[in-house]
């Protein structure tokens, strides 16, 4: 008993690790930073790990303009999750609903690094990397409440967001069979020639699934340009990762393959490493990346979220490493904008937030017709028309 | 090109498929209609026939189902018969090539498929001509590489799975449960998955329990996937040809005892249609439906029983999901009797479903009851005399018809 308080206590004091040094260094190449384009060169809060590769430099380039685009839109995911919460509070949305109130610094860095050429799938936690790829909050909320203009129409769920013109793939329920997956769709990229890659997404309690590494064994084999990103918020549903997990390093579980560890709560760090990585992969097969992040709800809805973790504990990630309040300060020390204009941003947010869940409230619910539509894809010639189908007919293409 | 037929005579030279002559009535259609760009004659297995017209026709004409046979010009063939020869491998190894020639999104991965050739030489040839990056050899991993493969067919590119042995697609059910069959469902339409999956299953020569299993059984309740069973070597080709072009993910099961199976098939471009059964011998008195290597032993069955004096009409169901149930129920509705022979276990086969769905739909037409010969409910036993009481006999069919019959 001792020695499980100890080690949790212990994990406490890692997540909470605080900042070291200031997050920026004062190398501006412009005095104003009223201009949106100037480039400016930020570091990162704490230095990239590498496994059997150089990580990146730590100096990040960015400008105005991106960074008040990461505020808004984290601040975006931000309340749309919490309107979802209190949403499924309100019976709205039932069954499970994954939140992703924390992590929001993963989906917004990598978004800045890649092309909507570029895939991404990850696991049931996908609302924000689903509004990240270009999805309205109209479609996520609607979805969420099973109604018609959802982006699966309503068949779907939480669970299941896909847009495929973005390059999202979803949106999967059973921990760890997206890899494989992922791991397809770069295959697909490579024989296509597309010079484009694929972000296989996965948390700390996904990465002991067998289908991962047997996935990654065959993607260095054949040199995919597929990039496993370990989303590691340290507890898998109710298992912290040192009780699931002999090895923790996540990054490094790849043996042969390079891996990166990266501050997941720092959305430059974030994106500084999803570009490093694409450039990466493109010439030389697979790479691992670790995102140390932390969730501040539950598992899911249904999870209480402080029966294996302290309070305390969340309040002091919250505090300490917060992504959207690490880009609050960055901008505020910058004088990119002051505090009232980011406050309005905030409000504006709201009432987006707000029309799209009042928006996808008159959506009406899918027409019973819709069950046993898509079940089949009316192909090639016959349809089936199930087990009363009184004719065959054959259609020549 | 118009596809003309010649005369009932060359039609029933050219296939092993009995059929009764009067049901060909070609008369009228002699003369095609007119329209070089792609007329073509669709000719059922039982008769039936429609002309269609065809505009935009890519490369050759097409006949589904056909019993095809060559017009004037092209009757080029040395033999006096036409078509050619080939073992049921060949002909699934025609079948893919030549979809791999006809679309470049083609592609195939599995364990020894590549250098190799396949473990039944089903892609022997084929990764010298197409390279390596379109006939893979994976690790043996069966889960992931079917995830790739569903996770390429996402992305719109068309795989053809191999599992060396159905029973180890066991391992990847998973994602061929959940991702392969529900993922167009679950996106609204989104994502196609147009992937095949197939290899060989079925009880064999004293392989072993768990390299004798039957897959079909396992498979079909997962909605969005279609299931066909191929038997012979025509039927192989054409449903090969037409899952691959088939927008659905389609698991075709073939069987390790027929492999070495000897037919002539059609030299033409020619596809089964998926969900359609297959008129073996039309008969009056019992319909008796089976599939893949169990056809064989109803067909021996079907001797003796002839000789006996009986008239059974044996249909091989191929399409295991969905069912044929219109070839079916026309069956039922002419001989009133039924008898599946079929190779799965008693529990849960695909004969417990398709006497159920018998039952609810042609009760009426039923002078007795559905009679269901399948495998025993045990693991396959490697002593070669307890592995043929596993399965159905002959004998055991002979005397069901005669017991059905009374």
């Amino acid at each position: 008993m001792a020695v499980s308080r100890l080690a949790s206590s212990s994990l406490s004091k890692l997540l909470l690790r605080p900042l070291s040094a200031p997050p920026f260094s004062r190398h501006f190449s412009a005095a104003a930073s009223d201009d949106d384009w100037t480039v400016l060169t930020i570091e990162t809060s704490i230095p990239f790990t590498g496994h059997r590769i150089d990580p990146p430099s730590r100096s990040v380039d960015t400008t105005r303009k991106e960074l008040l685009s990461f505020f808004r839109d984290m601040a975006r995911m931000r309340r749309m999750e919490i309107s979802a919460d209190s949403l499924y509070k309100a019976k709205l949305i039932r069954g499970f609903c994954h939140l992703y109130d924390g992590q929001e610094a993963v989906a917004i860095g990598m978004e800045a690094a890649i092309t909507k050429r570029d895939s991404i799938i990850t696991a049931y936690r996908d609302h924000c990397t689903f509004l990240g790829r270009g999805g309205t909050l109209v479609e996520v909320f609607s979805e969420l409440m099973g109604r018609r203009s959802g982006c699966s129409k309503g068949k779907g769920g939480s669970m299941h967001f896909y847009k495929k013109e973005a390059g999202f793939y979803g949106g999967h329920g059973i921990v760890g069979a997206q890899v494989p997956l992922g791991c397809g769709l770069a295959f697909a990229q490579k024989y296509s020639k597309d010079e484009t890659v694929t972000f296989a997404l996965y948390g700390d309690g996904a990465a002991n699934q067998g289908q991962l590494f047997e996935a990654l064994n065959i993607s260095a084999l054949w040199d995919l340009p597929v990039i496993l990103v370990c989303e590691n918020n340290h507890y898998g549903m109710g298992t912290a990762e040192w009780r699931a997990s002999k090895s923790p390093a996540y990054y490094k579980r790849g043996d042969y393959v390079p891996g990166l560890k990266v501050d997941g709560m720092d959305v430059l760090a974030v994106k500084q490493a999803c570009k490093f990585a694409k450039e990466h992969v493109l010439k030389n097969g697979p790479i691992i990346l670790e995102m140390d992040t932390y969730r501040y709800h539950g598992h899911s809805m249904s999870d209480p979220g402080s029966t294996y973790r302290t309070r305390d504990e969340i309040s002091g990630v919250r505090q300490e490493r917060d992504p959207i309040e690490r880009v609050r300060k960055l901008i505020l020390t910058y004088e990119m904008a002051c505090a009232s204009e980011l406050k309005d941003i905030e409000k504006e947010i709201r009432k987006e937030v707000d029309e799209a869940i009042r928006q996808a409230k008159e959506s009406p619910m899918p027409d019973p017709f819709e069950l046993f539509t898509n079940v089949y894809v009316k192909g090639y010639g016959v349809e089936a028309l199930g087990a009363d189908r009184k004719e065959v007919k054959a259609f020549l293409p | 090109m118009a596809a003309a037929l010649q005369t009932a005579a060359a039609l029933m030279a050219s296939s092993n498929l009995v059929v009764n002559s009067e049901r060909f009535r070609f008369g009228s259609l002699l003369r095609s209609p007119a329209g070089r760009k792609g007329s073509v004659l669709v000719v059922k297995s039982d008769g039936r026939h429609s002309v269609s017209f065809n505009a935009g026709l890519r490369g050759g004409h097409l006949i589904t189902n056909a019993v095809a046979a060559k017009s004037e010009a092209s009757a080029k063939s040395t033999d006096s018969k036409p078509g050619h020869e080939v073992l049921l491998f060949e002909a699934l190894r025609e079948g893919l090539e030549e979809e791999m020639d006809r679309d470049p999104r083609v592609c195939i991965m599995g364990e020894d498929v590549g250098h190799y050739g396949g473990s039944y030489k089903v892609t022997k040839g084929l990764a010298e001509k197409y390279g390596d990056l379109r006939v893979l050899d994976t690790p043996i991993a069966e889960n992931s590489f079917t995830g790739m493969g569903i996770g390429a067919a996402m992305m719109g590119l068309r795989p053809v799975v191999e599992g060396m042995n159905m029973g180890f697609l066991l391992l990847a059910f998973n994602q061929i449960s959940n991702n392969c069959g529900m993922l167009h469902y679950t996106s609204g339409g989104q994502f196609t998955i147009p992937i095949v999956i197939r290899g060989p299953g079925g009880v064999g020569r004293q392989l072993g329990a768990e390299h004798s299993q039957r897959l079909e059984s396992y498979f079909q309740s997962i909605p969005g996937l279609q299931m066909v069973a191929c038997s012979t070597p025509y039927n192989a080709k054409g449903l090969m040809k037409a899952a691959i072009r088939s927008e659905n993910p389609v698991v075709l099961f073939e069987h390790v005892l027929l492999y070495n199976l000897k037919e002539r098939i059609p030299d033409e471009d020619y596809i089964c249609c998926l969900e359609e059964a297959e008129m073996v011998r039309p008969g009056e008195q019992v319909t008796i439906l089976t599939y893949s290597r169990m056809r064989y032993h109803v067909m021996q069955a079907a001797k003796t029983l002839v000789n006996k004096g009986y008239d059974p009409e044996v249909i091989d169901i191929r399409s295991l999901k969905p069912f044929d149930l219109y070839r079916i129920g026309n069956s039922v509705k002419k001989t009133h009797r039924v008898l599946i022979v079929e190779e799965c276990m008693r529990t849960g086969g695909i004969g417990a479903s398709l006497r159920a769905a018998i039952i609810d739909n042609f009760w009426d037409y039923l002078d007795a009851p559905v009679m269901c010969l399948s495998s025993q409910d045990v693991p396959t036993p490697y002593a070669g005399t307890l592995e043929d009481w596993t399965v159905v006999q002959p004998a055991q069919i002979v005397a069901a018809v005669e017991q059905l019959c009374q």
